[in-house]
């Protein structure tokens, strides 16, 4: 049996929202709603759903950058929701995430040396000769060249601000990467180079991915087991293979029978 | 209309950036969209895709310029006219009366401070002047056309979920029943399920209303689901055009066939291949020094 490297159980987080008349009522919502998940060691777990589904809820509930109403995250023995200050600081370093957003989740006014570095930084690790070591080999590793350290992103084209996005959160040698549709803003073709890469680096540093995506084409791809979900609700769980051949729940049937062009290009 | 007449014919389409008149960002773009059809053009960012669009509707930015080339647009009413050499007055007639656009951004292209209602009378008033209850029969038909509530009217477009308001865009857009619709990727910021509805509409409103269409799309998904003719794109040229059949299961460029290996598939059968520009690049040039040999 594989090891469960994160699980997440009975999650509950609720928003409250305006409404009513000019919005003085407030109602509440149910982002998740009594969400539990298990990543394996070294494997990729993908969230589907669509937008409002509650997946990137559950992606920040996870790394506890949002509290959690109820439930447990629990993570090599530790509950994440009970740790506070510098017991979570220490556990984070195993959790990094790469955002959706490429342009929007980069400094822009530091060089991309330093966003690369500045995790080594926070978490004191190794010597400023050491640390520039790491971050040229990581950059490198990404596909960029020790020269790029000293540009900005701004320099740089989408594919390349999320590799520098890679680097950052692989530079501190996590254990469990959260990938919030690290591909949706980028244009096939690099979306191509992006999800290999992904996977190379998931072997060679034993990486467990929960990779959240609207794509089922590109999760089918990336990802070994899935879970569904919509309106907060986990609706069906299961490995790859077997949801896409034989899905049980009326909206995973929904959400493959609109994947575009699957006639067509299957052929 | 006689339907094998093109509505819009592209001729050597050339654009460049003012202050460097040579550097061609669009070189040579030609092709054609018959009424009743959609003629998808894909391509990556940069490809020149949605510049070639805006040519057509003469909103390119002030920084670049059209160089070269004619668009010649055929509505079976006032003849074959250049689109290029038309006056700001005429082509204000034309714009959203027989050419229409939708964007990609339903959030960014509708008016926040005005309610769908009021923006998609907007055109409605000004090309055929309708007023009073006329224009509001008319709008009301036109959301229940795109499948929107006609008491939606009121609503201001934060009112409305994403895929509502890409509905409003249509509805706005084929108000004057323009006999050419432009959508410039108009679901790539749309969920799957959303995405479908929009496209199933656009191509029953095609159908119903005998539109051109020019498709603009990344996604080789979308062009299976839509095209009847497919145009590719790479680097501000046509490299391979032709019917959807031919183009998607019989590509013959390398980079149509290099675009097509990096589309995932729903079952995961077939290996992702990122595309080799340096490869691309050389195969380019060794067919370049065959076709000089030939000569």
């Amino acid at each position: 049996m594989t090891d469960i490297v994160l699980q997440a159980k009975h999650l509950v987080k609720t928003y409250s929202q305006r409404s009513g008349k000019f919005g003085f009522g407030t109602s509440l919502v149910r982002a998740l709603d009594d969400v539990s998940i298990e990543l394996k060691a070294g494997k990729t777990l993908a969230v589907v759903g669509e937008s409002g589904s509650g997946k990137s809820t559950l992606a920040r509930c996870l790394l506890q950058l949002q509290a959690l109403d109820s439930g447990e995250v629990l993570f090599a023995g530790q509950d994440l929701a009970k740790l506070d200050g510098a017991a979570l600081r220490q556990v984070r370093k195993n959790l990094q995430m790469v955002f959706q957003d490429p342009f929007a989740s980069l400094n822009p006014r530091m060089r991309v040396g330093e966003i690369v570095a500045e995790g080594l930084l926070i978490h004191g690790l190794g010597n400023a000769t050491e640390q520039q070591a790491k971050v040229i080999a990581m950059l490198k590793r990404v596909g960029l060249s020790e020269s790029d350290m000293q540009k900005y992103p701004h320099e740089f084209s989408g594919g390349q601000r999320q590799r520098i996005g890679i680097a950052r959160a692989l530079v501190l040698s996590p254990k469990v990467v959260v990938c919030d549709e690290p591909v949706s803003a980028l244009d096939v073709s690099i979306q191509a180079q992006i999800l290999l890469l992904l996977k190379e680096l998931q072997a060679e540093m034993a990486l467990s991915y929960l990779f959240i995506s609207h794509d089922l084409r590109v999760v089918r791809h990336i990802a070994d087991d899935i879970v569904v979900m919509h309106q907060g609700k986990v609706v069906e769980r299961g490995q790859v293979e077997a949801v896409y051949q034989r899905p049980q729940h009326p909206y995973t049937q929904n959400l493959l029978a609109a994947i575009p062009g699957k006639r067509a290009l299957s052929a | 209309m006689n339907s094998f007449v093109p509505l819009l014919q592209l001729q050597n389409i050339n654009i460049a950036p003012k202050n460097a008149i040579d550097r061609l960002l669009v070189k040579q773009v030609g092709f054609s969209i018959l009424p009743g059809k959609t003629t998808c053009v894909v391509g990556e960012s940069g490809s020149g895709k949605s510049l070639t669009a805006l040519s057509i509707m003469g909103l390119l930015s002030k920084q670049l310029r059209l160089t070269g080339g004619q668009v010649l647009f055929n509505d079976g009413e006032s003849g074959v006219q250049d689109l290029t050499q038309l006056d700001d007055p005429s082509m204000r007639k034309i714009r959203g009366a027989k050419i229409a656009m939708i964007f990609q951004e339903p959030m960014t292209s509708l008016n926040p401070v005005l309610t769908v209602g009021y923006q998609i009378g907007e055109s409605l008033t000004t090309h055929l002047g309708l007023k009073g209850a006329a224009l509001q029969s008319k709008i009301a038909s036109l959301l229940s056309m795109v499948g929107i509530p006609e008491n939606r009217a009121n609503s201001y477009p934060d009112e409305l979920s994403g895929g509502q308001r890409q509905r409003v865009m249509i509805a706005m857009s084929i108000a004057c029943e323009p006999c050419l619709l432009i959508a410039d990727e108009p679901t790539t910021a749309l969920d799957v399920t959303v995405q479908a509805q929009i496209l199933t509409l656009l191509d029953e409103l095609k159908t119903r209303m005998n539109m051109g269409m020019l498709f603009i799309t990344h996604d080789f998904g979308v062009v299976a689901d839509i095209a009847d003719q497919v145009v590719v794109m790479f680097r501000g040229e046509i490299v391979e055009a032709g019917s959807k059949q031919q183009v998607l299961n019989n590509p013959q460029h390398p980079y149509t066939k290099a675009l097509l290996a990096c589309v995932p598939d729903a079952e995961g059968k077939k290996p992702l291949q990122p595309i080799d520009y340096a490869w691309l690049a050389e195969s380019k040039s060794q067919t370049q020094m065959q076709n000089q040999e030939q000569a």
